[in-house]
This record gives structure tokens, sequence and C-alpha cells, in this order.
């Protein structure tokens, strides 16, 4: 790692340079969809930036706000990324372990209805998170015991998860009518606060929930555990020198495990924190991809928390501004985000790969 | 009663892409690499196919037009995971992305906003009720077994997979090889996704792969390593598949999810019974470097 070489302050300015590096090279990116697409770029950048960040007219209050909501989701599962990948596990399951979680929430939510708000609350975030965890710890069972690839077992998994919920929003989870293929709304009482009074936002009514504190307080702790903890070194050597680790006479299995379970709950954490905060009733097609979008996001903020909290900040932007732009510019769709997110990423990838080409190290 | 014929006709037409995807991730993975990506090439297959027969009309020109554009994708993958020797799973993923997003933008770019329906014509029958690709991935398998262990060529690749040190010291240039066997790979996969879209739905549709490039993955795995294998695991993946047209005519009462979710479950049993296998090529997934 060469990042000990440097002090703080040189630390920061480099990534601060490599930060702005990839910026530029995202908005060269952007023109060139935009350019192929036949949408005036400049229009494109414009309705981008009025949907993420806001404009003089319409004021900065909703969009920034849209934006924040937006990157929570996005937040945790890119840290449920990083655990896991750092690890040396390349898991794919985080909508899986994601939708496992909500459906786990909202079967406690029926059942608990009875219960006091913060309780019922309190309840559903630890089932979700333990469901989560769950589903992770199969495909990491499967992979130490059985030796199936976890690329392969998370994505069964996902699917698994996602038929699991179709079922459940037309069974035994449906609304009181049997009419829509979806939950009763959770009770109110149990429901995430929103933080922004209109008093303080020119009066304009936003979605700002308590979620955003659990997403900052997950980056700290993810972010300590990782790099202060020796589980955390552990976990880090493991996934990068193997070799060095069983010499260190580390128990690989034990510790790979424990990576999965994290990354499981902090992706049914996701879940339940968007159940509890925006959404308030379980549907079909819940997430809308929230566990892919996850991994550029994770690689882009070069598999660190801190990096995949502004990785994930960026793209809850993107994610706002293109659906702003969807409305007014026909055939560019949110897909675009898709696209941007592929590039940008092979793009790193592949920087990194061709700084290593010919080191005898694994380039992640 | 459970007419066999149709059953068995709806299987092997079930078990067309699996088993022509699952025949090109063979090769590629005999020559040592693993393409996690298939599922995204079999998607843009699947949507140049649709996109080319309806701009020409010509069925065998999307054909052409998969095999090209899936192709071309995999040389992308190939540059990254090969030339530049990056981690290949990684690689493999932001692929599935990346193709995931390509061909929703340009659905919707060329065919206006979901909703709206493609109609395309589908490859005709030729011969014993099944169209050119199921034919095509029926000859492949006694293809690849005689260009695996009776030709040249076929050894050449397989020693890629096993010993790329030696290999090269032998004189043969490994990160030609595997280039060339993925693009192989994905040129298969590409005719895989036409069989869906072209060759079965008549249409396309955002993620119509839904995992089966995860599955024919998984394919590859419990089939050994063998074309035979292969084979063998996509009938039986076809034959779940079918399972829920099935349960359908005989009228279970079963949440019909139960019969969507089944192929995975079954990919995963296959997979926890197939186990700690040794035949794997030993330099399965290891970028190789020039010295």
């Amino acid at each position: 790692m060469s990042e000990t070489a440097f002090s703080p302050l040189q630390n920061f300015l480099r990534s601060l340079l490599k930060g702005s590096g990839y910026l530029l090279g995202l908005i060269v990116l952007l023109v060139v969809t935009f350019l192929a697409l036949r949408v005036p770029p400049m229009v494109g950048l414009a309705k981008i930036w009025e949907g993420a960040i806001g404009s003089k007219d319409d004021g900065y209050w909703y969009p920034i706000t849209e934006t924040l909501l937006k990157t929570i989701p996005l937040v945790l599962t890119g840290l449920s990324v990083v655990v896991s990948w750092r690890a040396g596990l390349f898991s794919i399951g985080a909508e899986g372990q994601l939708t496992i979680g909500i459906v786990v929430a909202t079967a406690i939510a029926k059942v608990g209805g009875h219960l006091p708000g913060s309780l019922l609350c309190l309840l559903m975030i630890l089932g979700s998170m333990g469901a989560g965890a769950f589903w992770g710890l199969l495909a990491g069972w499967l992979r130490i015991r059985r030796n199936v690839q976890e690329v392969i077992s998370t994505i069964m998994l996902n699917y698994i998860a996602l038929q699991i919920l179709a079922w459940v929003v037309e069974g035994p989870l449906q609304e009181a009518t049997h009419v829509k293929p979806q939950s009763d709304p959770i009770p109110t009482v149990a429901l995430l606060p929103r933080i922004l009074p209109p008093t303080l936002t020119d009066g304009m009514q936003t979605r700002l929930h308590l979620g955003i504190v659990f997403a900052v307080l997950a980056v700290v702790i993810v972010a300590v555990y990782l790099f202060r903890t020796p589980s955390g070194f552990a976990l880090r050597l493991i996934g990068q020198n193997p070799e060095a680790a069983k010499l260190a006479r580390l128990n690989a299995d034990r510790v790979r495990l424990q990576a999965i379970a994290i990354s499981g709950a902090l992706c049914g954490l996701a879940g339940v924190i968007e159940l509890l905060g925006v959404t308030g009733t379980l549907y079909r097609d819940f997430s809308p991809g929230w566990g892919y979008t996850a991994i550029p996001v994770a690689l882009l903020g070069g598999l660190h928390p801190a990096g995949t909290a502004l990785s994930a900040l960026f793209f809850g932007g993107l994610t706002s501004g293109t659906s702003n732009l969807a409305r007014f510019t026909q055939g560019v769709s949110s897909v675009l985000v898709y696209v941007i997110q592929g590039a940008a990423v092979l793009a790193v990838v592949g920087a990194r790969a061709w700084k290593n080409r010919k080191a005898g190290t694994e380039t992640t | 009663m459970i007419d066999t014929l149709a059953a068995l006709h709806g299987t092997i037409t079930l078990a067309t892409p699996l088993l022509l995807a699952a025949i090109g991730e063979t090769v590629v993975q005999k020559s040592g690499v693993v393409n996690v990506g298939l599922e995204g090439l079999m998607l843009v297959g699947a949507f140049s196919a649709v996109l080319a027969v309806t701009a020409s009309a010509s069925l065998p020109l999307g054909l052409v037009a998969a095999a090209v554009c899936s192709g071309l994708l995999a040389l992308l993958f190939a540059v990254f995971s090969v030339r530049l020797a990056a981690n290949q799973v990684v690689v493999g993923v932001v692929m599935n992305l990346l193709a995931l997003g390509l061909t929703g933008t340009l659905y919707r770019a060329r065919f206006g906003e979901t909703g709206t329906f493609v109609k395309t014509p589908t490859l005709s029958p030729l011969l014993f009720g099944q169209n050119a690709l199921t034919l095509l991935a029926l000859i492949s398998v006694p293809l690849l077994w005689v260009w695996f262990y009776k030709t040249r060529a076929g050894l050449i690749t397989r020693a890629c997979g096993e010993q790329p040190v030696a290999t090269e010291a032998g004189g043969i240039n490994v990160l030609r090889v595997r280039t060339l066997c993925v693009l192989f790979g994905g040129m298969m996969a590409g005719l895989a996704g036409a069989s869906l879209s072209i060759g079965t739905a008549g249409t396309f549709i955002e993620n119509m792969t839904e995992g089966r490039g995860f599955i024919a993955l998984a394919i590859v795995t419990s089939g050994r390593w063998s074309a035979v294998g292969c084979l063998v695991a996509a009938l039986v993946f076809g034959g779940v598949e079918q399972l829920q047209f099935i349960g359908q005519a005989q009228g279970w009462r079963l949440p019909y999810q139960l019969f969507l979710a089944l192929p995975y479950v079954v990919t995963l049993m296959i997979l926890v019974l197939g186990g700690k296998t040794g035949q794997a090529p030993a330099a399965l997934g290891k970028p190789y470097r020039r010295a």
C-alpha cells in the first residue's frame, strides 16, 4: 500500500486530485453518451444538474434532499460490497440480502403491529439485518464447505429472494383487501421521522429521514472496523494475501463468514431503512437494483468506506439527475445510469490493471 | 396426461440457450479464463438480434448481428481481463452491468419507453421441429469433443488453461489463444441470447436473460468442463423450466413463484452436490502475465 508513505495532508491532496480526475472523466463520458444519443450535451448536463442539485428558479432544498435520499441505500449496499470484496469474496448478493431483509421486516410488522412504535421499529431493523446476514451466510457456507463460487450462488440466491418477495406480497403478507400485490402499510408509529421541518427549508416539504444518520454512522463504523480493529485487519489480509494470512495462522473460513454476515446485515439495513423511511409498504420490484449498483459504487470508491460514501453521493445525484432528464428529454432513460456506471468502473479497473500490469499482484 | 413428446420438445427448446452459452464458456474456461459476463453477453445478443431483424426483416442477419455484437463486447472483456490481467470476476460483473444498461437505454431510445411491444418473426423449424440454433447447439456437443481431444488447436487451448507458462515456453502466444477463446465464447453467448429473443419469444424484454447466463456458468462447472456434461446439465435445467408449464397444464395448486424459483434452487443444489471438483483447469481464473 502506497498510502503509508505519505503524510495525511499529501494523502488528502492526492485523493482530491484523483477524485477530480474521475469527476472530469465522468463528465466527458456523459457528454459523449449524450452526443451518441443525439441529445444536446449542454441541455443534458443542465437537466442533470437541476435534478441533482437544483436551480435558482425551483430552489435547492428539494433536489439536494432527494439526492441524499437516493444516496442512503447506495451507501449501505456499497459498504456491504466493500466488506465482502475486501475479504476476497466477490459477492453480488446484495440485492437478494436486501430483499430477504425487507420481507422479514414486513412479516415482523404484520405480527407485531400492536407493539409500541420505537420497539417495533427496532425489531424490524434487527430482523432485517439478521435475515440479510443469514442470506449472506448461505453463500458463505456454500463457498467454504462446498467450494461453490459465490459469484454464481449469490446470483441464484438473488433470484430466489425475488421470487419469495413476489410470493409473499400475493400471499401471506398481502394487504387486507387482497387486490394489489403489496403489503399493508407499516404502522405509522414505527416509521422513521423526517428530519427537516418545512420552516427550515423555505417551506418546502422534503422527504429526508433519519436514515441518513444511520448511513453516516455505518460509514464511520465500517471504516473503524476495517482499519482500526484486529478482525478488520485479518479480513483485509485474507482478501489481499491469503498466503500471508495462512502463515499468520488466521482462520480464513471464520473471517470470511464474518465478512459476508456483516455484508448481508448492511444490505438488510439498507432495505429496512428504505421501507421505514420512504415507501412504508412492501411491494414487488421494491429495489430498483441498489444491490447491483452497489458494486460500481464501491469500486469507484476504491473499496474504501469514505470513498464509497462519496461515490454513493455521486450516483445518488446522477440518479435523481437522470430521472429529471428523462422527464424532459425523450428516449434518454434513467437506465443511462448503468452505462455510466459500467464505463466508469471499466476505466477505473483498467487504469489500475494498467498500473500493475507487470507486477505479480492480483488486482481488483 | 402429460404429453411426453411435447414436454421433451419444450425441454430441448428451453435448454438451447443454456447449452449454446455453456459450450462457448467451456472453451473459455478450458483456456484458463472465467467470463462471468456471460449474462451480459447473452443480453446483448438477444437485443442486437431483435434490432437487426426489425431493421432488415432478415432472420439470418439477426443471428449474424448477435454473434458480432456479443463478440465485440467479449473482446472488450478480453482487453481488460486477458491483456491487462485485471481480476476476471470484477471485469465480468462490470460487463453485466454495462450490458444491462446499454440494452435498456438503446431499447428505449429505439422502441420508445417500456410498455411498447416489439414483434419480430421467429426462426422456423428446420428438422424434427427444432430451429437452426437448437440444431447448432446439439451438433456442437460432439464437435467440441472432437476439437478438444483430436485437434492440435484443442490441445493448445487446454494447455493454456493447465500450464500457461510452459505453453508460452513452447512457443505459443497464450494471450492470443485466450483472447480468441473469449471471442468464441462471446459469439456463442450472442447466439444463445438470439435464441431467446428471435428464436422463441419473438421480442425483446429488458433483462430478458433473467440469470440464464449464470445458470450456464453453473452448467459448465457441474458438467465438469466436458461437452457431454454440458448437454446433460442443460437438459436437466430445460426440464426444470419446463415443469412450470406442465404444472400449469395439470392444474397443480402451488404458487407459480415456486416454479419460477425452481431453476435457481436446482442450480444451487447441483453445485452443492457437485462439490469440490478436481477437474477444473489448473490455471482457471488466474491472469497470465508475460515475464
